[in-house]
């Protein structure tokens, strides 16, 4: 006997494990169930895997103190050989693991896997996407720059908004008055021991279940879900028309892992690690924080919601989101699991993918926000100002220094927070431009205090220019009459202001 | 009856709640015993767990923000200063920065950078006058009130005083809607309006 078989031997005799491995890895399941459908669940654990190797060899370096975190970030990027690499690895796995373990749960749930007797296997996975994002939020603040920074401040300002709590909840959250080293130290210990911690032992329990319950079976139309039968006949079908897991269905899953695993490994060589952003320094304020990719649709929810209701939705919404899921194989437990018999499933994961791919697009280019820049960055377009007369150019000059750029674009460049002007004397007369700037209104605030009455006139006989040449100015008609039958006399804007 | 996935354990639970006996009661009085020294023991950490947490302005205390002097009359800068708690770890993040507007003489506004609705950080533009925050829109004038954008009030403001010629205004600690330092009642109305349309 060569040695290595004696070894193994020596082991089993003690351990006795080979039985149960052997079992596990040979259970019948139904031969439609070895497909390219059922592998996000095993590309998931092998992610979580993969950020568990990755995060220990981060660690190695990593220096969890709100002084020396961003320095030593700098350190893993540019000095230590293949930092940068781990750190990318580590980065783009957990953009990949949200995004393979929200896949998962999609094609779990059209998939109606999780019905009976599936329901705490459904819910292990619920506590487990959100554990995937509470480890992506906890790892963007280890990341400690400015965007980590003040997205912590996001979260308390939220916290803050809790009815009688709120301030005791924001000390708790960052161990402190400010967001300091002790905020960072906390998120540390969230994102190194707690939440892998659970998040393994969850993963193990819900890889469990899946052994001693079966791969939910391929749905069938008019097959229902019953509870006096299901078991029974998941169990005729596997012997009837089951292959062993091993190597009937393993090969697809460990091809499928190794993919995504060389994808996370190209997009690391070539795209490289994620920030860090500028160093945590909140008394630098020319800052545009903003958060990871997976949080950007949370980011544009709160610039969309209204006041009136901002903080009960804040605070609600998520929670009422968590139940549903929660309750959801107790409520649909039984019955159809086919999609070709659910349209109100279809058609929920169709709606909130397009609701959170419309809000995460949004948050790619804020248009509700200002463009800080604006007004020193983009200059105002020559055709513009070509052929004006020196007072609209003194108008241009004022349009572009009192940042009106900040809000409205012209020529395609400048914020989105306003309307674009490129043809705004087409849409409002004279009066209403000086109106529209002394007094603002509809979300623009008023430049009366800020605006001498020349500087008013000169913007908008400026703005009065901004009209394709086949479009006329608007014109107020009843002033026209009036001037035609009692001419006023010509007097600047300003000495018609009230 | 609903025929559950694995029947033989409750089964043998059944079996073995019948047999009552010494050693039974025995386990029992252990997991008491056990429970009794896990709660003396883990309720004195809650307070270590809840150590941050203090009473309502424990952690503001007076700081000073230089001569009055340095402030220019009608100015609005950005003054930076060490948060009084602060650990030596705490690097770049243990300062914090605010807005100094001298309006007159001793009369001064002091603004906290962070905005009213979410806290990031506004950025002062003297030539319109405006602070504007990056995150979502938010917008105020010169004197601290909503101007535009999503915040339910104007900024937050620190109480100041002056004291032999220096300014000290009474911080510590993040402002958020929890604990701001002076309360704004009401939500002012959006300019050009009379009624308080916002969003």
């Amino acid at each position: 006997m060569p040695w290595y078989k004696q070894a193994y031997d020596w082991v089993e005799r003690r351990v006795q494990l080979e039985g149960f491995v052997k079992e596990s890895a040979e259970h019948p399941v139904p031969s439609k169930t070895a497909s390219w459908w059922y592998v996000f669940g095993s590309a998931s654990f092998v992610l979580l895997l993969l950020q568990i190797v990755t995060g220990i060899l981060l660690a190695l370096v990593y220096v969890p103190s709100a002084g020396s975190a961003w320095s030593s970030l700098q350190v893993l990027n540019h000095q230590l050989p293949l930092g940068w690499f781990l750190r990318g690895m580590h980065g783009w796995g957990s953009n990949f693991m949200v995004a393979v373990v929200l896949i998962h749960m999609c094609q779990v749930f059209l998939f109606g896997a999780y019905k009976f007797p599936r329901e705490l296997t459904w819910i292990l996975g619920v506590f487990l996407l959100l554990m995937t994002l509470g480890m992506a939020f906890t790892g963007q603040v280890l990341r400690f720059d400015q965007d980590a920074y003040w997205g912590l401040g996001i979260g308390a300002s939220i916290m803050s908004r809790v009815p009688f709590i709120g301030r005791q909840l924001v000390e708790f959250m960052l161990g402190g008055p400010i967001i300091a080293g002790a905020t960072l130290s906390r998120f540390f210990t969230l994102h190194v021991f707690v939440i892998p911690a659970t998040m393994l032992a969850f993963a193990s329990l819900h890889v469990w279940l899946v052994l001693k319950l079966g791969i939910n079976e391929w749905p069938t139309p008019g097959r229902l879900v019953k509870r006096e039968t299901y078991i029974q006949e998941y169990n005729e079908l596997t012997h009837k028309d089951g292959v062993p897991f091993f190597s009937g269905a393993i090969w697809k899953d460990a091809m499928f892992s190794a993919g995504i695993v060389l994808a996370v490994a190209v997009c690391a060589l070539l795209l490289g690690p994620i920030g860090p952003t500028g160093v945590p320094d909140p008394t630098i304020v020319q800052t545009v924080p903003k958060p990871d990719f997976f949080f950007l649709w949370i980011y544009s929810a709160l610039a969309f919601l209204p006041p009136s209701i901002e903080t009960p939705v804040m605070l609600i919404a998520p929670v009422i989101g968590i139940i549903v899921m929660l309750v959801l194989p107790f409520v649909a437990g039984l019955g159809e699991k086919s999609w070709y018999r659910r349209p109100v499933a279809v058609l929920l994961v169709v709606v909130l993918a397009a609701g959170f791919a419309t809000l995460t697009h949004l948050g790619t280019y804020v248009p509700w926000s200002p463009q800080m820049d604006g007004w020193s960055a983009d200059p105002v377009p020559v055709h513009f100002v070509d052929q004006t007369k020196p007072l609209e150019r003194q108008g241009a000059i004022v349009f572009q220094q009192k940042q009106c750029r900040n809000c409205h674009q012209m020529g395609g460049l400048g914020g989105r927070r306003g309307p674009s002007l490129d043809d705004v004397a087409t849409r409002l007369t004279e009066d209403q431009l000086v109106r529209q700037v002394t007094q603002g209104g509809g979300n623009m605030p008023a430049y009366g205090k800020t605006l001498s009455p020349a500087q008013v006139t000169a913007l908008v006989a400026f703005l009065e220019t901004l009209h394709p040449s086949n479009q006329p100015v608007a014109i107020d008609a009843s002033r026209h009459v009036a001037e035609t039958n009692n001419p006023a006399p010509k007097e600047p804007v300003e000495a018609i202001r009230p | 009856m609903n025929p559950e996935p694995n029947q033989a354990f409750t089964k043998v639970a059944r079996d073995g709640e019948a047999t009552v006996s010494r050693r039974r009661f025995l386990l029992k009085v252990s997991i008491a015993i056990n429970a009794l020294v896990a709660a003396a023991i883990a309720t004195p950490v809650i307070g270590y767990l809840l150590g941050p947490i203090r009473k309502r302005g424990a952690y503001n205390s007076w700081i000073a923000l230089g001569q009055v002097s340095d402030y220019h009359e009608g100015e609005t800068v950005l003054a930076t200063y060490r948060n009084p708690h602060t650990d030596a770890w705490d690097g770049d993040t243990g300062k914090v920065a605010c807005y100094v507007r001298r309006e007159k003489g001793n009369t001064f506004t002091v603004f906290a950078v962070n905005c009213a609705h979410l806290g990031c950080p506004v950025r002062w533009f003297p030539q319109s006058e405006l602070f504007m925050c990056p995150c979502h829109g938010g917008v105020y004038y010169s004197n601290g009130e909503r101007a535009a954008g999503p915040p339910e009030r104007g900024l937050f403001t620190y109480d100041y005083h002056v004291v032999g010629g220096k300014l000290m205004i009474n911080a510590g600690q993040m402002p958020t809607l929890a604990n701001e330092a002076k309360l704004v009642k009401g939500i002012l109305p959006c300019p050009g309006t009379s009624k308080p349309t916002i969003g």
